[in-house]
């Protein structure tokens, strides 16, 4: 008896502020207007798959005291443009990332819960945190929050949230005009909570959701971020961009939940990859290449070598060699607002070997950044795109992917139009929704079950 | 024809409606309060009556009947949506209404709300506006944990120390205010360039630090979400007294206001514009609606009957900080034309049904006043600050061009 095959499991990421998207394409469109939105929306509906995402970013980046200028800048609110594309769609699941840090809890909770229900129960909260001062900068409570404590106060914010979703167990509300009873009991949405971070009590104000509680995702690649996602999270996000490496995460991960009296098949891995899909396997490469360079140009590659480097590097030629003066090392980052210029090591130490890389493999500057961001990217025609993704799910690298495109809002139509077909002719995506929610959709129990 | 100015027209959406019995309400829908559809209905009802804009009502705590902390009961709703949410929610569905959302601005940050109004304008292409509401509710400050405030009844509100801390809060609501206005601005219209000559895809010289600092808070911007269409959303607030005019004179676009007479109406009015000029706006367009509970049925004599059936099944008569109308579509619109003439400009109506007294208003009191040629037959205009005859798209104080 053979092993029935997996299934995938497919959600798109709205593309957006970071230098994957190629805004200078002719095909972009507004990252702005609603309308692009419910385009890639619709894609992703018409395409069955679980999920659309949207990240989030509470202040503009800065490079060298200026906003940051050659990526996309700028986006909506997360919450109210999901909110908007439930009233377009029917069952496509909604995701947003919500900082822990500068919200609450009770109106994150309310949040998420007001979304499930105008949903019909497609909400997922991808939870993140930040620390730093600079984000702070535009809230009431600064930037107080030791990097240490960011999971702490992350886990304890997701905790009472929690708390504040079970208030409402779901049978509470009678609505019987006969007897006059709307409410069964007058205890309906009382909590409290007393801990480190938060210690409020009252009542919660939002009936129990459709799903219970929302979809909750993790992103990360820690051990706290691992950890915590094995202990709380319905899905984590990773990105690794080698068969090996993503099967060596994903037995890490699964084998943690057991310390959590959990099953394996109740944490998803989902890795975030993008594509390049042509008609054949030749001009996906050729059409690869025209994007990397695009996302990586001249000047984008030296401000990312100043996020090492930490100095001005303008006056060096990205076609020619690395810089040859040493990293600035200190506190003080030239790049602001950007999780991934935080360096924990020393960046004397990371130039050394970024020199070495490009030294072994003849590369210049430009073509080393082009090297050492590349993701995890599908390229081929789709049929070797389908075969590739069908490959590393059943092989147990990944239960499925979150796709971002490098053109929006039409950058998921041809891989909706061409490759999703083909994995349902080989019987491992879905054909119809199953069911209606997003739960329903990743096959995860309903909390109350 | 007269030469009087066109009525304006909103609604107020809150659970079943205003009165406290109105889920009990044949047509009430009471176990649809917390689907998408109910709110769904409810605007689709409200623009197909060309009304302005429809407010979504919300708190930071369950509803009840006292100021001071919840009342376990269960012979009413409790339990209600996110208001900007539900607002998102329904705006695609909808091409000409005002959607304005209740949000409470002492508990919530400037940047997360200033946003999430940008980007309701964005999705509504236009129509978006909010109420700025402040809370003098303990329980909600413990929901909190961050402030503190003791208990108070009504009575303690109005007391000197009630009222500097009523102030206070005031205070606090203008400069919240303050930064959703700036953070609106922070982007100038035409910020987004897309120069792929330079690679640059904003002018950076036409995003603005909004550097607010005041004795609350700081914030630094620029926003992280472009101008919204309307430049700037609509700013409405809800106002009994003396403290709160000044907030409407000095903050808003739309003031609701809760007068008991015609007479009433004509010295809020003028306090609300004195304080308007002191604030040194007197040439600045400033709405102020009237708020009313209102039954209306066409039939003589059968909205009262109601309220006193809907008053019998609450135990109680029906208290309202706004007045209550119960009558036919001709008589109420005399009232509005009569309250009209004391000088406010529009009206906010609160139907004690939702289920019965929106389409009261939207297919009795809207033909009736057209007849009258006292409103819209149409929406002449696409943006919520169109209908209000507001400044299409007002100036952005950081443009420098």
């Amino acid at each position: 008896m053979s092993t029935p095959l997996k299934q995938i499991h497919l959600a798109a990421h709205f593309p957006g502020v970071n230098n994957t998207t190629v805004w200078s394409d002719p095909d972009s469109g507004s990252h702005i207007d609603f309308d692009s939105f419910v385009h890639f929306a619709e894609t992703a509906e018409r395409a069955k798959f679980d999920f659309l995402f949207l990240a989030e970013g509470l202040r503009l980046r800065e490079q060298a005291g200026e906003i940051y200028d050659l990526d996309v800048v700028g986006r909506p609110d997360t919450f109210t443009v999901l909110a908007a594309l439930a009233g377009v769609t029917t069952h496509v699941g909604l995701t947003g990332t919500i900082n822990s840090t500068f919200n609450e809890p009770y109106e994150v909770a309310r949040q998420f819960a007001s979304l499930d229900h105008l949903s019909a129960g497609r909400a997922a909260w991808n939870v993140v945190t930040s620390w730093d001062a600079f984000t702070g900068e535009n809230f009431r409570r600064g930037g107080f929050l030791p990097r240490e404590q960011r999971y702490a106060r992350a886990k304890e914010f997701l905790a009472t949230a929690h708390e504040l979703f079970d208030s409402w167990h779901g049978d509470e509300i009678a609505a019987d005009p006969d007897s006059g009873t709307f409410l069964r009991t007058a205890r309906a949405g009382a909590f409290a909570h007393h801990g480190e971070q938060f210690d409020i009590q009252g009542r919660f104000n939002v009936p129990r959701s459709p799903q219970g509680r929302p979809v909750i995702f993790q992103a990360g690649d820690s051990e706290e971020g691992r950890e915590f996602a094995a202990a709380e999270a319905d899905a984590i996000f990773s990105r690794h961009d080698t068969l090996e490496a993503g099967q060596a995460f994903y037995r890490d991960v699964k084998g943690r939940l057991a310390r959590h009296g959990r099953t394996p098949d109740q944490l998803l891995i989902l890795p975030a990859a993008t594509f390049a899909l042509a008609d054949t396997d030749a001009e996906a490469r050729e059409l690869a290449h025209g994007i990397r360079l695009k996302q990586v140009s001249g000047q984008t590659a030296l401000r990312h070598l100043e996020h090492v480097w930490n100095t001005d590097l303008s006056g060096y030629d990205p076609e020619g060699p690395l810089p040859d003066i040493d990293p600035v090392p200190g506190e003080h980052t030239l790049a602001q607002g950007r999780s991934t210029t935080r360096h924990h090591r020393d960046p004397r130490e990371i130039a050394r070997e970024l020199r070495e890389r490009a030294e072994a493999k003849n590369l210049s500057i430009r073509e080393l950044v082009i090297d050492i961001t590349a993701r995890q990217t599908f390229i081929g025609s789709a049929e070797t795109i389908a075969a590739t993704i069908n490959d590393l799910v059943q092989r147990d690298a990944a239960d499925g992917f979150i796709l971002a495109p490098h053109v929006s809002p039409g950058g998921l139509d041809t891989f909706a139009a061409q490759v999703v077909p083909l994995l349902q002719e080989r019987g491992v995506f879905r054909d119809e929704y199953e069911g209606t929610t997003l739960r329903e959709h990743l096959g995860l129990a309903h909390p109350d079950a | 024809m007269s030469d009087t100015p066109p009525l304006h027209l909103a609604v107020a959406l809150d659970g079943a409606g205003w009165h406290p019995a109105a889920w009990r309400e044949q047509g009430a829908r009471p176990g649809e309060l917390f689907t998408a559809r109910y709110w769904v209905d409810l605007v689709r009802e409200a623009e197909a009556g060309l009304l302005d804009f429809a407010t979504f009502e919300d708190a930071l705590s369950l509803q009840s009947s006292r100021l001071e902390g919840p009342d376990d009961r269960t012979d009413q709703v409790r339990g209600r949506l996110d208001a900007v949410l539900t607002a998102a929610r329904v705006a695609p569905l909808t091409r000409h209404l005002g959607l304005v959302p209740t949000a409470v601005v002492t508990h919530t940050e400037p940047f997360h709300l200033s946003k999430a109004i940008a980007t309701l304008d964005h999705v509504s292409k236009g129509r978006a506006g909010v109420r700025v509401r402040i809370s003098a509710r303990p329980q909600e400050y413990g929901h909190f944990g961050r402030r503190t405030l003791a208990p108070l009844t009504l009575g303690e509100l109005q007391s000197p120390e009630g009222q500097s801390i009523v102030s206070a809060l005031f205070d606090e609501a203008a400069d919240h205010v303050e930064v959703l206005r700036r953070l609106w601005d922070s982007w100038e219209d035409d910020a987004e360039i897309r120069d792929a000559a330079t690679g640059r895809f904003v002018d950076r010289d036409k995003l603005h630090y909004i550097d607010f600092e005041g004795p609350h808070f700081a914030v630094k911007g620029p926003s992280i979400t472009p101008r919204p269409p309307q430049g700037q959303p609509l700013v409405t607030s809800l106002a009994h007294q003396t403290i709160p005019y000044r907030l409407v004179a000095r903050s808003a676009d739309v003031g609701y206001v809760t007068p008991r007479s015609a007479e009433d109406a004509r010295a809020i009015v003028e306090e609300i514009r004195t304080e308007r000029a002191a604030a040194g706006r007197a040439d600045e367009p400033l709405h102020v609606f009237g708020d009313l509970v209102v039954l209306v049925d066409e039939e003589e004599g059968r909205a009262a009957e109601r309220l006193a059936a809907l008053d019998a099944l609450a135990g109680e008569p029906c208290a309202s900080d706004a007045e209550i109308f119960a009558g036919t579509p001709a008589a109420l619109a005399d009232l509005l034309t009569d309250w009209q003439a004391a000088g406010l400009t529009g009206f906010r109506l609160r139907p004690a049904v939702l289920g019965h007294d929106l389409r009261g208003i939207t297919r009795g009191l809207v033909p009736e006043l057209q007849r009258r040629g006292a409103f819209r037959t149409a929406y002449t205009a696409t943006t919520l600050r169109g209908h209000l005859g507001l400044d299409a798209h007002p100036a952005n104080r950081y443009a420098t061009a």
